[in-house]
């Protein structure tokens, strides 16, 4: 694992965030969702985010992926500057250094689950026969790991039911150790045999090294997981 | 690699008073797919031409990588040069098959025929390469030695998609590949261009007005609007949190199913 220019260094330095949108087709509405948010992750360390909807939770996780552009301050995730990254830095971070689970499954129209959950190992270059096994062996492992029934492997997602896309979704998520994980409710439509395995291999990530920023609504989950609470409300 | 697979800086062409493209930069590195959206008049395909020399600009430079001399400038290479980039190393999708197709040639020769202008010979490796390469746009191989004319559109659009492939380019300008297709075709044929782009793996500009395309194939995109980049990043990015007031109209205004 790539752990950025000096030893020790964090793995997420967030330093006076702010984030506002500005609605030019709605009068120019401004509205400000983060302001100054300092933090810092370190490897081994699972940071929870708590407050109520609007305090910006999903937001933060979104500027950590660089989905949403900071308006101010800085973000460093394994010595990259994400503020200041051109695309294809920011295209490499993701594919390198941070593994995202969202809280809804986008899917691919035709793609069969199983694929969906190899995709991130067969990112680095050209098509390649062993590593596309490797992978698939791999997804294979997680989907048994998080009870898909073997019928869906070969069916696109679109069509599972809620549960059962969030366990692609976290398959896909997780499949490659990375540096960093950013968990946007990846427990939220899971029933309890399924929420204790994703606890499981979200602690095993961690164990590895990974430092986890998260939102767990589920108390159950947060108290299991997270070595830290962030309160998304506290100035 | 260090260098850019394409470069474009201040990339300019006008129509008279009209500035169809103004100062346009961009640069596209191997295995990247870039969307260039916006609506009609805006410039894409305009922008996508001067990208492809086939239409030099009336001012800026465009930058391509080639194999052994690195970056050059696209509109200083002599006319056998650019013939022979055309033919191997790049693509060029248009969005009507009738035009990227020689109507009056079989589906197996409309592929095997860039593989001739590259010099091969051996008529039952050309067919058999031909054959292969209709097998991978999913068509029946069995019908190869057919015109496309009898042909429906998307699988004509395919077999373009085919021929364009062939030579294993690295770079492939595509104009709308998928906006003259039933809604059921389409899906097929971008995740046809979806797993293609990412195997292969292949660089390419996709011209398109339409977000969803965008969204499922490319990793960057660019918005155009009267000529003029008015917003670039991840695609991502762009769609979920669009800057420039001209893009959040334009997401704003999809219809989500």
């Amino acid at each position: 694992m790539s752990t950025g220019a000096n030893a020790g260094a964090a793995a997420i330095e967030v330093r006076d965030l702010a984030k506002s949108f500005v609605l030019h087709n709605q009068g120019g509405a401004e509205l400000q969702v983060l302001s100054r948010r300092t933090l810092e992750v370190h490897a081994g360390e699972c940071v929870a985010l708590q407050g109520r909807s609007g305090s910006g939770k999903s937001t933060l996780l979104k500027c950590l992926y660089a989905n949403y552009r900071a308006s101010a301050g800085s973000i460093r995730i394994g010595g990259t500057d994400v503020t200041h990254a051109s695309p294809r830095e920011l295209l490499r971070l993701r594919r390198e250094t941070i593994g995202y689970v969202s809280q809804f499954l986008r899917v691919i129209p035709r793609v069969p689950a199983l694929a969906v959950v190899a995709e991130p190992l067969l990112e680095d270059g050209p098509y390649d026969e062993r590593a596309a096994t490797h992978a698939r062996q791999e997804a294979e492992q997680l989907l048994l790991r998080l009870r898909v029934p073997m019928r869906l492997w070969s069916v696109a997602p679109a069509t599972f039911s809620g549960g059962e896309q969030q366990r692609i979704n976290v398959a896909r998520g997780l499949i490659r150790k990375r540096p960093v994980l950013l968990l946007d409710e990846p427990t939220a439509s899971l029933d309890a045999e399924n929420r204790f395995t994703v606890i499981t291999l979200i602690n095993e990530a961690r164990a590895a090294g990974a430092a986890i920023v998260g939102i767990f609504h589920d108390r159950e989950v947060r108290d299991a997981v997270a070595t830290r609470v962030l309160d998304m409300e506290a100035a | 690699m260090s260098e850019p697979l394409l470069r474009a800086a201040g990339v300019t062409k006008r129509y008279g008073a009209r500035t169809a493209v103004d100062e346009v930069a961009l640069e596209l590195w191997p295995g990247e797919v870039m969307a260039v959206v916006g609506e009609s008049g805006s410039g894409k395909t305009t922008l996508l031409d001067c990208l492809s020399g086939r239409l030099r600009p009336d001012a800026g430079r465009v930058e391509y990588q080639t194999r052994h001399e690195g970056l050059k400038d696209l509109y200083a290479l002599s006319e056998a040069e650019c013939r022979l980039l055309a033919r191997t190393d790049w693509g060029y999708v248009h969005q009507s098959p009738d035009q990227g197709l020689r109507m009056g040639v079989s589906a197996g020769a409309n592929v095997g025929e860039r593989l001739m202008a590259l010099g091969a010979r051996h008529y039952g490796r050309i067919r058999g390469e031909a054959a292969d390469w209709l097998v991978r746009v999913e068509m029946d191989p069995l019908r190869i030695d057919e015109s496309p004319r009898g042909f429906s559109g998307g699988m004509r659009q395919r077999l373009q998609i085919a021929r364009n492939l062939v030579t294993r380019p690295r770079l492939v300008f595509m104009d709308e590949p998928t906006s003259g297709l039933d809604v059921s075709v389409q899906a097929k044929l971008l995740d046809l261009l979806r797993s293609l782009t990412r195997s292969l793996p292949l660089a390419a500009i996709v011209v398109t007005h339409d977000l969803a395309v965008a969204r499922l194939l490319a990793h960057r995109m660019m918005v155009m609007k009267d000529g003029r980049a008015v917003e670039s990043g991840l695609t991502d990015q762009v769609l979920d949190d669009p800057q420039h007031p001209y893009t959040q109209l334009l997401v704003s205004s999809v219809l989500q199913p």
